[in-house]
């Protein structure tokens, strides 16, 4: 029971840790709350690019699907860079240098976010510790050793020998 | 002490939990502190033929409120704007009027007083994404330098005055 709890807990925790990642929507995401634009080489990347991007009013709703304000303001300067020719990545610059890595769905591997990558294996580690140690236990676990005077004795009261 | 082993972790997530239950998901962390304050140059309102820059305000410390006339938490928050402009104790508030669509904010000022040094007016919120605005009422303290020292997220009063504005004013010898 003990361990079925602290499975559960360990669980749980991974679970939470998992989550995260999984916050980015589905391949089947709702249309966009405007309708397409005339050029749709750019409204094709517009949508793929601002699926990985944060609504920043809504914050666990993707830019693409988002019908807020800022979010239709945020499309429409992304639409703009774009049709300046800026590339995917110098877009994604411009709008973390505006309202930092939260906008990205993808935290970047840096230092700060070390402990947020490493974490979900972190657990499993733990997790794996805690069961290694809780089979080892179970395993030692044998009958105490009965010291020799007291089999002797048992061993006369078996043969009956007065 | 094995026993208690789950109920041990059990209450540090607990922990955790509680934790982010009282954060604000709304103070995200700036990228702009430490950074130079972007560049606005925008028409005031009231005056289409005066222009704000950023450029301005150089050489001094000074704040930018972000609000707009459809703001309610900012009609709060003006109460203790125009205190704050009467004791003539605090620094320059510069006032960007955001997304004010429906052409309000001069006629409102005029009603309800002008705190303001200066309002530029941003009826498409570029300038605001330029900042990283999320929502109204926002406040960013520059410095001399032109530095973006600090961002509040949310309406001012005077204990958000007192506990984080005060003190960065006076390190900031303002």
């Amino acid at each position: 029971m003990r361990r079925l709890a602290l499975a559960l807990l360990l669980g749980a925790a991974l679970g939470a840790r998992a989550a995260e990642p999984a916050a980015a929507p589905s391949p089947a995401a709702p249309p966009m709350a405007q309708p397409l634009h005339a050029d749709v080489a750019i409204e094709a990347r517009l949508t793929a690019l601002s699926r990985e991007l944060r609504c920043v009013v809504c914050q666990n709703e993707a830019l693409s699907d988002s019908p807020a304000e800022l979010a239709e303001a945020m499309r429409r300067e992304i639409r703009d860079l774009m049709k300046a020719g800026k590339s995917d990545q110098e877009v994604i610059d411009f709008l973390v240098a505006r309202y930092g890595d939260f906008v990205l769905f993808r935290p970047p591997l840096k230092p700060l976010t070390y402990l947020l990558w490493a974490g979900p294996f972190l657990f499993l580690a733990l997790g794996g510790l805690a069961w290694t140690l809780a089979l080892r236990a179970r395993r030692g676990a044998r009958p105490a050793p009965v010291n020799p005077a007291q089999l002797a004795a048992a061993a006369r009261l078996l043969d009956d020998k007065p | 002490m094995k026993r208690w082993l789950p109920l041990g972790v059990f209450l540090v997530l607990i922990g955790f939990f509680a934790k982010g239950l009282f954060l604000n998901p709304r103070e995200v962390p700036s990228p702009l502190i430490g950074r130079p304050a972007p560049v606005i140059s925008l028409p005031v309102v009231g005056d289409a033929q005066r222009a704000f820059t950023t450029a301005d305000m150089k050489g001094q410390v000074w704040l930018l409120n972000v609000w707009a006339p459809w703001c309610v938490s900012c009609r709060e928050e003006h109460k203790f704007l125009m205190a704050l402009a009467q004791s003539r104790t605090g620094p320059p508030v510069v006032g960007l009027n955001w997304k004010d669509r429906n052409r309000e904010a001069a006629r409102l000022l005029a009603f309800t007083g002008n705190p303001y040094v200066a309002v530029p007016d941003d009826p498409s919120g570029r300038a605001g994404i330029d900042w990283g605005v999320t929502g109204t009422p926002e406040t960013f303290l520059i410095d001399r330098d032109g530095i973006v020292r600090f961002k509040h997220v949310g309406p001012i009063d005077p204990v958000v005055w007192q506990n984080k504005f005060v003190p960065r004013l006076k390190e900031l010898g303002a």
